[in-house]
């Protein structure tokens, strides 16, 4: 199994974000995606999980192309974005069990999950209760929940601490070694093994302008 | 395995509906206050009440179910919910039919209930209270339903309640004058099979096209 991106373009309210991006990333393979803020990481990392309109291009994952069966696509990819998608109002152990039922995973895949991110201390305990890196935690346990080959992960350490980075660290490796993908947005250095890296650059028409005297300011 | 995702998806939704915040129990309570208000407004003469009372019912049901519909996609569009749930394996259109059917649950569904009771209170005629019931039955689906596409529609609006009673609450219309007009055949006497068919007739009607549409409007919404 690989993900293909080819000449991938995208467009967000008039601007071009990304454009003529090429990448492959085969299963057993890690990539760090970097690049500096507002290039266009989580763009495109929402681009692939189907949750951003194609304005060119078109990237391929088991068989199905993006721009003609989105929602099969959409079946092997995990996401896991700014947000934690957690309730507040729920328990810890609600909120992964609900996820994991309507994703249609297993009651031991649930506990098991809880326990790769070291929730289970805390499975009982209302998420308002919780701080911003126990959250993050519990939005991480998400992608244990079910397989799926390809996993999407954007800033996943911020508010992590050392321990729990080490937890997500081994679980996106046991990830990778199962054969499956892992493509990381991310700032700091993860020691995975392969680590691969997609580096997005600003467009050449941005760097232009920021050269002409006569545009500065323009933008 | 879809089935089982919405059943997980309705049970979530109702779960967070009952809960503090959730918004569950306000609609109903707004619907026996505003039903209590008006015979201080209007008097207590038995006639004039019980003339009025099917309009009335029928026009605090629309009100009611307005209230929590703001927070339907909202709430899930804030806290990347609604991200999640378009990888999830249940299509969207199914989404949005699961959540209108909990928003039914926690707002028509106990309205129907207590309508006889309030009915009773503004004076309607016991003949016209099947007739009460048996609309609001039928009748109000069609609210969450329409009430949906009004809320994907509005999704990433900031302070998106107010817009969305603009938009909603004319294309409630139909289901308030067959509605009502079901209560005031039943009330003097007249078949009100007619205006109750018509009644269902709408909710049947937004069933069939209101999670296409909000499905399309979530879309476009999400970008």
């Amino acid at each position: 199994m690989e993900i293909v991106i080819d000449k991938l373009k995208v467009v967000r309210s008039g601007r071009v974000v990304l454009r003529d991006l090429d990448f492959r990333l085969q299963g057993g393979q890690a990539a760090a995606l970097r690049g500096p803020n507002g290039v266009g990481k989580s763009t495109l990392l929402r681009t692939l999980a189907g949750l951003l309109p194609l304005a060119g291009g078109d990237v391929r994952l088991a068989g199905r192309a993006l721009a003609t069966d989105r929602a099969g696509l959409q079946e092997n990819i995990a996401y896991a974005g700014h947000l934690d998608a957690v309730k507040s109002q729920l328990s810890v152990v609600e909120n992964i069990a609900y996820w994991s039922k309507i994703y249609g995973g297993s009651a031991e895949r649930t506990e098991e999950s809880l326990d790769l991110l070291g929730l289970t201390s805390i499975r009982n305990r209302a998420v308002a209760e919780c701080s911003a890196g126990q959250k993050r935690r519990l939005g991480l346990a998400r992608l244990a929940v079910v397989d799926r080959p390809l996993w999407l992960l954007d800033e996943p350490t911020v508010s992590l601490d050392q321990e729990a980075v080490a937890l997500l660290t081994s679980l996106v490796q046991r990830h990778v070694d199962a054969g499956h993908m892992a493509l990381i947005a991310t700032h700091v250095d993860l020691a995975l093994d392969p680590l691969h890296e997609l580096r997005l650059t600003p467009p050449a028409h941005a760097r232009r302008t920021e050269a002409d005297p006569f545009l500065e300011g323009a933008w | 395995m879809v089935s089982g995702s919405s059943r997980a998806l309705l049970g979530r939704d109702l779960n967070l509906a009952l809960r503090l915040g959730g918004g569950g129990g306000v609609a109903v309570a707004f619907f026996v206050l505003t039903a209590v208000l008006v015979p201080l407004g209007v008097g207590k003469e038995a006639g004039l009440l019980g003339r009025v009372a099917g309009g009335v019912l029928w026009i605090a049901a629309l009100l009611a179910a307005l209230l929590s519909l703001d927070r339907m996609f909202q709430a899930d569009h804030e806290d990347g919910t609604l991200d999640q749930l378009m990888i999830a394996p249940i299509p969207l259109e199914q989404v949005v039919l699961v959540k209108a059917t909990a928003h039914w649950l926690t707002t028509g569904l106990p309205m129907t209930a207590i309508a006889p009771l309030l009915g009773l209170m503004l004076s309607l005629p016991l003949e016209a209270l099947p007739a009460l019931v048996i609309g609001l039955g039928v009748g109000t689906p069609a609210l969450s339903l329409i009430g949906a596409i009004g809320a994907s529609v509005t999704v990433g609006v900031r302070r998106g309640g107010l817009l969305l009673s603009i938009l909603v609450l004319p294309l409630y219309i139909p289901s308030l004058v067959f509605g009502a007009r079901a209560v005031e055949q039943a009330r003097v006497a007249l078949d009100p099979t007619p205006a109750l068919l018509l009644t269902g007739a709408i909710s049947l009607f937004a069933a069939a096209i209101a999670p296409f549409a909000a499905a399309a409007a979530l879309r476009i919404n999400l970008r």
